[in-house]
């Protein structure tokens, strides 16, 4: 990922995540030079590499907030441009499940603030109608708000291609490139990294965990505080993408937000998140008991699920504030717009996020760029399990990862080019290689031969000797 | 899209049950017997297990585990066996019609019977639950072996490995041959899983031995930098390493079946079978460490050759459907029993025993149960992850008259 370090550019984002994504696409649309930077030696290795993969009508989203906005913006521009990008969708519908009377007396609020937030499909089912839906749901259930607008995406394709657009329209990306310390001068930015310096004439702080930090080293101070919240995952083997179909969110009450079920665009079930409230900002560690404390929730909703192995386990970390709402703001005086505290409807909401971020820019005295007339849409190659795969395809190679069917040109595509992965977890978000029910026992040794030189931190660390 | 091509056998996993199957079907004269193999030469595990003991009762003499798995190949191809490798099966339906990917496109494959031999693996972290950062580094015997005796490269210098099966002994040993070098073995069963030398050998090599202990953390932010282990007496000590070597703990890799029409016992893992081998449908059979973990190569190619017989008998119309089934309900006490139902009339050649492994070891009495009525019992003194063999005879002469029978182990302990 060579950039032209000595140039100037209209507009550097920091921060690779799916919000960085969005808004270097939208502003490369929009007719910008632009320059992402990200810390890690891969794109989406923050916040973004570990979410629940869902695309959220905003149904329960704060009335009249700037979240619910974002978020019905971003589903919009989603649905109109992911054919042409070839991202997946699961029209999977979701049900806010009551599995109590407690639970129940909500759902008529519920259904009452998704109507306000203009979600008018929405309606209340009886058990008998739950359990026609999905019969394999434990019958204890109460009852349950119908959602048919919530659907599962790809997480990692999709901010992939915002970026890829981007790209295809000038943007540069800058990985291993945090950003130490800056100055601004006569309206221009210098930005200090390990890479180097760069200059430009706008900086937007996408830097999701690292938000404030940023803050407070370029500007010296910000104006809220990151506040990480662990979510942990488990993801259960393909074959239980037969006992279930439609999400399943909580209910939520005061104490808990509770936890959600659902299939992945990619054929496992997953549930999580966990809401672990912690001071460090990089350690995404799994816990057993919390794992085992998830996999017995996501049997008591579907009991089937019992006989179901475990697939992956995961965790992230959510750049939740000291509030709850988005922490976004422009300071034209300063050059600077930030986009923080995106804490958990950021794959939703990206795209309305960057829509936001222009118009935010708009107000700024040098604003007016001359917008792309005819965009690239690169083509995205599909990783959803109900979409056409390479193995599908003629001349694939060979299949490196049996489990996921992962074929030998689809690593060697991932590997090359401007946004080429840059470990083996951005190979993994690029393929699935390695992400099966094996976890790599097959495949591991294969990928550290074909990944060879490639990797900050390779899989192999020296030859064997004979 | 290849053409769609017909095979009279076509067996899933080029391993030691699938080419001993082969063999066994090319020797009873069944002229088109087809081995699909994934990887891109058949052999299975013994590929990559670069050390002895390997083929003494199948070949006459003990061989490293690639010089068996290239011994195999070699009868397969004197015996006039199709190997397809790079081959995969996606899909396996009803009546013997296999989808496949190879390098050329997909394919159809219809065929009169097919073998699964699509062997085991180990349990990965994830599947463990096992606590702490998930940074490059951890991995199973599996992959170091093909790391090491196939693409030639080290995972890492330093691990520590968890688990005292007889591959942790492996792991052990291909460790020390490529000069990585252990920094404990820790096990959680206060004595070693595998029989004798696994106590002894990591002992001779200088390597801590921990019993009774458990890890209880992974840290590193890339790769592994460190692991805490929780001792027998409750105290906690970090150990540094660059690696987790997680061994044993095997599973059947019955990813296929599971996504089938075919029916998966969850006690083993694997798929359900008759004493025949024969699957939920009669076209489908298993043979080898499908069918529970774990095995040692010369147990899966015994059992690959007596089912691929059994297969040949089939294809002769020798073998008869089943009129009725004995369910075995495996009881309290046992972690898994192969196989999982008796079909009747029984007949010999059939795989002769019924297969169990304990959930946890001690002294006690093996029964067979119909309702309150013992059929059959035996005392016997029992390890966890060890082979207890049940006579057919036995179960068939007591469950003439029953739909369902139960074994179960009760310890003494248990009261």
């Amino acid at each position: 990922m060579m950039t032209s370090q000595s140039g100037l550019f209209d507009v550097a984002v920091i921060g690779g995540g799916v919000v960085g994504c969005a808004v270097a696409r939208r502003f490369a649309l929009d007719g910008a030079r632009v320059l992402l930077l990200e810390r890690a030696s891969d794109i989406l290795s923050g916040a973004s590499k570990a979410n629940s993969a869902l695309l959220h009508t905003g149904f329960d989203a704060p009335p009249g907030s700037l979240e619910l906005a974002c978020m019905q913006a971003g589903y919009r521009e989603y649905c109109e441009i992911r054919e042409r990008m070839n991202l997946p969708l699961l029209e999977t519908g979701a049900m806010v499940v009551a599995w109590s009377e407690a639970d129940l007396a909500r759902l008529d609020s519920i259904e009452a603030q998704a109507r306000a937030n203009g979600v008018d499909d929405v309606r209340l089912m009886e058990p008998a109608e739950v359990l026609a839906r999905e019969p394999h749901l434990a019958t204890s259930l109460r009852g349950a708000l119908l959602v048919p607008g919530e659907h599962v995406i790809d997480p990692w394709s999709a901010p992939l291609a915002y970026l890829k657009q981007a790209v295809a329209h000038g943007a540069e990306v800058l990985c291993n490139a945090e950003v130490l310390s800056g100055r601004l001068d006569a309206g221009l930015w210098t930005l200090e990294t390990p890479r180097g310096a760069v200059r430009a004439r706008i900086v937007i702080n996408c830097a999701g965990l690292f938000g404030d930090e940023v803050e407070t080293r370029l500007l010296g101070r910000s104006d809220f505080i990151i506040m990480p919240r662990k979510g942990q995952f488990v993801v259960f083997d393909k074959a239980a993408s037969a006992l279930l179909t439609t999400i399943l969110l909580p209910v939520p009450n005061e104490r808990t937000k509770g936890v959600v079920l659902a299939r992945t665009i990619f054929g496992n079930v997953l549930v999580g998140p966990t809401a672990e409230e912690q001071l460090d900002r990089t350690r995404a560690d799994v816990r057993q008991e919390a794992l085992r404390d998830l996999v017995a929730k996501a049997v008591a909703m579907v009991p089937g699920l019992a006989d179901m192995p475990v697939t992956a386990i995961y965790a992230g970390l959510r750049p939740a504030t000291e509030k709850k709402e988005y922490r976004v703001s422009a300071k034209p005086e300063l050059r600077w717009i930030t986009i923080g505290g995106i804490r958990s409807t950021g794959l939703t909401a990206a795209l309305g996020i960057a829509r936001h971020a222009a118009s935010l820019h708009a107000g700024f005295d040098d604003a007016g760029f001359r917008p792309v007339n005819d965009p690239v849409w690169p083509h995205m190659p599909n990783l959803a399990e109900h979409g056409r795969r390479d193995w599908q395809a003629d001349g694939h190679g060979e299949i490196v990862c049996h489990c996921e069917l992962v074929t030998r040109r689809e690593i060697e595509q991932a590997l090359e080019g401007p946004l080429a992965a840059g470990d083996v977890g951005g190979l993994k978000r690029r393929t699935r290689a390695g992400m099966g029910r094996c976890q790599g026992f097959y495949c591991q040794a294969r990928i550290a031969a074909l990944t060879e030189g490639k990797f900050a931190e390779p899989l192999a660390v020296e030859k064997a000797d004979d | 899209m290849t053409e769609p091509f017909e095979t009279d056998v076509a067996i899933v996993g080029g391993g030691p049950a699938g080419i001993a199957a082969a063999l066994a079907l090319r020797h009873r004269g069944v002229a088109r017997v087809t081995v699909l193999e994934r990887e891109s030469e058949a052999g299975g595990v013994p590929r990559h297990c670069g050390h002895p003991p390997f083929g003494l009762r199948e070949f006459g003499r003990i061989l490293s585990g690639p010089a068996y798995a290239a011994r195999l190949r070699l009868e397969a191809v004197r015996a006039g066996v199709e190997i397809r490798t790079r081959t995969s099966v996606t899909a396996l339906g009803p009546s013997g019609r296999l989808a496949l990917t190879t390098p050329d496109g997909t394919a159809a494959l219809a065929a009169g019977r097919v073998i699964l031999a699509t062997g085991v693996r180990e349990m990965p972290r994830s599947a463990r639950l096992i606590t702490g950062d998930r940074p490059v580094g951890v991995l199973s015997t599996g992959t170091l072996q093909h790391a090491i005796y196939i693409e030639r490269q080290k995972p890492f210098r330093r691990p520590l490995i968890v688990g005292t099966e007889l591959v942790s002994l492996s792991a052990v040993l291909t460790c020390w041959k490529a000069g990585i070098r252990p920094v404990a073995v820790v096990e959680a069963a206060s004595r070693p899983t595998a029989r004798w030398p696994m106590a002894l050998f990591p002992r001779l090599l200088g390597i801590p031995m921990h019993y009774g202990a458990e890890l209880v953390d992974i840290r590193g932010r890339s790769r592994v930098e460190a692991a805490t282990l929780r001792l027998a007496d409750g105290t906690t000590r970090d150990v540094d390493c660059d690696g987790i070597l997680l061994t044993g703990r095997f599973v059947p890799e019955s990813a296929l079946v599971r996504l089938s029409h075919l029916d998966v016992d969850m006690g083993s893992g694997g798929p359900s079978i008759d004493q025949f081998g024969r699957c939920s449908d009669p076209a489908y059979f298993a043979a080898g460490n499908l069918l529970r973990p774990v095995e040692t190569a010369g147990w899966s190619f015994r059992e690959g050759k007596r089912i691929g017989g059994i297969v040949a008998d089939d294809l002769d119309g020798r073998l008869a459907p089943a009129e009725r089934t004995i369910q075995i309900a495996r009881g309290e006490g046992l972690k898994l029993a192969v196989p999982q139902r008796i079909a009747l009339p029984s007949a010999e050649p059939s795989l002769g025993w019924i297969q169990l492994r304990a959930a946890t070891g001690g002294t006690g009495v093996l029964s067979i149960r119909d309702g309150s009525a013992i059929l059959w019992e035996k005392r016997l003194s029992i390890l966890p992850e060890r082979r207890i063999l049940v006579p057919l005879a036995a179960l068939l002469k007591a469950g003439e008259r029953t739909d369902t029978v139960e074994i179960r182990f009760t310890s003494d302990k248990a009261g």
